[in-house]
């Protein structure tokens, strides 16, 4: 992908009090991806975010929009919109108004800008709930509302913040897919914060991985997956076994551990006990102490083992990956 | 929590005293009112509606309620904009003694009336060289009318939080469009309530009044307490307490009514 660069970050630097929230952040945004921040809570993410919005100003360091440095214009001078965690829906007014809200504070004429609000409703599949207040929607509807109230003002950027957090597993795993298809019909960059790993290797064109207010890798969701740079991406994208060989330190994700009775079928092998199994539902993680001295886990479809039982745990070394 | 037989009988008992104390005396007045007796004879051998025609007659209460109305429209419109910007300042700006301003606004509802009068005289008589009359009957009643108003402002303003403002802003809305067309709407119910009561404070005030309004202004209360102990205007006192009473429970009933209807329309 070489599309252009529409959102531009260099050098940013915003501190609440003695907290160095984002320490020193440099990013380039391509035109129509997906990218994902991904972090732990008070990892500088969502900061971030709110600085490309206009709602935090940057201690030091721009924000360039289409070329435009935006670092110190008022939100209502970004050519960006934004989904609110919370949705932020105006409570009083109905979904047709809110929707129509960007437009209207921009001079649009009344019927310009229901056509248009009207056509945003139909994207969401919302047609008949224009007379709806807010409150009378479900969490799932309210999120579709607040897209669309969004992306009816065609900004160059959506950013959206936990969007998916308030919403149950089942209806989440949905506007996952929603989302995404939805971000490839109308082609606009999303900036897409998460602390869901899961989430971000779903959605996302390339994953930007925070920690302490700095971006620890930057890279497709499979390079953060198969090639993680740090300890920390690592540990924070999925399982990992860290352990020790000949005095090297590797690290090996839990599914590519193979578990038999007899002989070993990969090119690395270790003997182990089981000392205890986790069941997730489509699979179970056994938890191994090896007579190397360290312990292992193993994902596997579920199996037929006891507790205590000894076994040859096996795996490709092509999948063991060094970290720093 | 359950309790048990006994205690919730002498709660309900101490609870039904309390309530009576209150209301009984109120409801004398109410019902004197339309006694037809002159002496008050108890209870009532015959009703009428004469007493209140007659106080409708009498310029004397006619002026006091003109004058209480306005005092209190003043007063409460005064609240209103102060109160709001204080609200405003208060809960979306961090500023060098904020705790204490805030503190200092709401503390003239505790103050004793005397003192706040006896202040506030001497303030606008022998500081200011002010003559006492509307003015400072108004500006003596927004002291405290301040509160009321601030007070349910900066409760809604909490519970709306900031992303409201920030989604308008993020839609393209400056602040001042942002103000009216987010904040207020959504506030609205709040200042309502606000504003009723302290009308509600207003009209019913006598202590700093007594001190602030000067010979030639008289409200209904300050009405009230200079024709009491005349005989032959108890039956007018009775209509004009009657009437106090009235105009007091309305905006009280309608500030609580809309405080509870508007608790579940704030924020998702």
């Amino acid at each position: 992908m070489s599309a252009a660069v529409v959102v531009s970050i260099r050098s940013l630097k915003r501190s609440f009090g003695d907290v160095r929230a984002v320490d020193g952040v440099d990013l380039d945004i391509r035109e129509g991806e997906f990218l994902t921040l991904l972090g732990p809570s008070g990892s500088g993410k969502t900061t971030v975010l709110r600085m490309i919005a206009g709602f935090e100003k940057p201690d030091s360091g721009t924000i360039t929009l289409a070329g435009k440095d935006v670092s110190q214009l008022p939100p209502y001078e970004r050519d960006v919109n934004t989904v609110f965690q919370d949705y932020a829906l105006f409570p009083h007014m109905n979904v047709l108004a809110n929707i129509e809200y960007g437009l209207r504070v921009k001079g649009v004429s009344k019927e310009d800008r229901r056509k248009q609000a009207l056509i945003a409703l139909k994207q969401i599949r919302l047609e008949g709930y224009e007379n709806r207040k807010p409150a009378e929607l479900s969490g799932g509807q309210r999120q579709r509302v607040a897209l669309a109230r969004a992306l009816v003002n065609k900004p160059s950027v959506l950013l959206l913040d936990e969007p998916l957090g308030a919403l149950d597993l089942k209806l989440r795993e949905q506007m996952q897919i929603e989302l995404k298809a939805l971000q490839r019909e109308v082609g606009i960059t999303f900036i897409f914060v998460t602390h869901d790993q899961e989430e971000a290797l779903t959605m996302s064109d390339r994953i930007a991985v925070f920690n302490h207010g700095k971006i620890e890798q930057l890279g497709t969701p499979r390079e953060i997956y198969e090639n993680p740079k740090s300890e920390f991406v690592s540990e924070f994208v999925g399982q990992t076994n860290r352990i020790e060989i000949d005095g090297k330190k590797i690290n090996i994700r839990p599914e590519y551990i193979a578990v038999s009775s007899s002989s070993s079928t990969g090119d690395r092998s270790v003997k182990g006990t089981l000392r205890d199994e986790i069941f997730v539902g489509s699979a179970t993680r056994y938890l191994f102490d090896t007579e190397a001295g360290f312990s292992m886990i193993s994902t596997q479809l579920n199996k037929n083992l006891k507790i205590g039982d000894v076994v040859t745990l096996s795996w490709p070394r092509e999948k063991e990956f060094l970290v720093q | 929590m359950t309790i048990s037989r006994n205690a919730r009988f002498l709660l309900a008992t101490l609870l039904g005293i309390g309530l009576a104390f209150i209301y009984i005396p109120l409801t004398v007045v109410v019902i004197n009112s339309f006694n037809s007796s002159r002496t008050f004879s108890w209870p009532p051998t015959e009703l009428t509606t004469k007493w209140w025609g007659m106080a409708l007659d009498n310029t004397g209460v006619r002026d006091a309620l003109k004058w209480s109305i306005i005092a209190g429209l003043s007063a409460t419109f005064i609240a209103l904009l102060l109160g709001t910007a204080l609200a405003f300042a208060v809960s979306r700006y961090d500023f060098f003694g904020k705790d204490v301003i805030s503190l200092l606004v709401v503390l003239p509802i505790s103050l004793p009336g005397v003192v706040t009068g006896i202040a506030l005289n001497n303030a606008f008589t022998k500081q200011l060289g002010m003559s006492t009359g509307l003015l400072t009957v108004v500006i003596g009643h927004a002291t405290f009318c301040i509160v009321v108003v601030y007070n349910n402002a900066v409760a809604r303003l909490r519970r709306m939080g900031t992303s409201l403002q920030e989604a308008s802003m993020d839609l393209g809305a400056n602040g001042i469009t942002t103000f009216r067309l987010i904040t207020l709407p959504n506030m609205a119910s709040a200042l309502f309530a606000g504003g009723l009561l302290a009308f509600g404070l207003s009209f019913d005030e006598i202590v700093v009044t007594t001190f602030t309004a000067g010979p030639g202004i008289q409200t209904l209360p300050i009405w009230i307490y200079n024709n009491l102990f005349r005989p032959n205007q108890t039956p007018i006192v009775n209509v004009v307490a009657a009437t106090l009473v009235f105009i007091s429970i309305v905006p009280i009933y309608l500030s609580q009514k809309l405080s509870t209807d508007s608790s579940s329309g704030g924020r998702f």
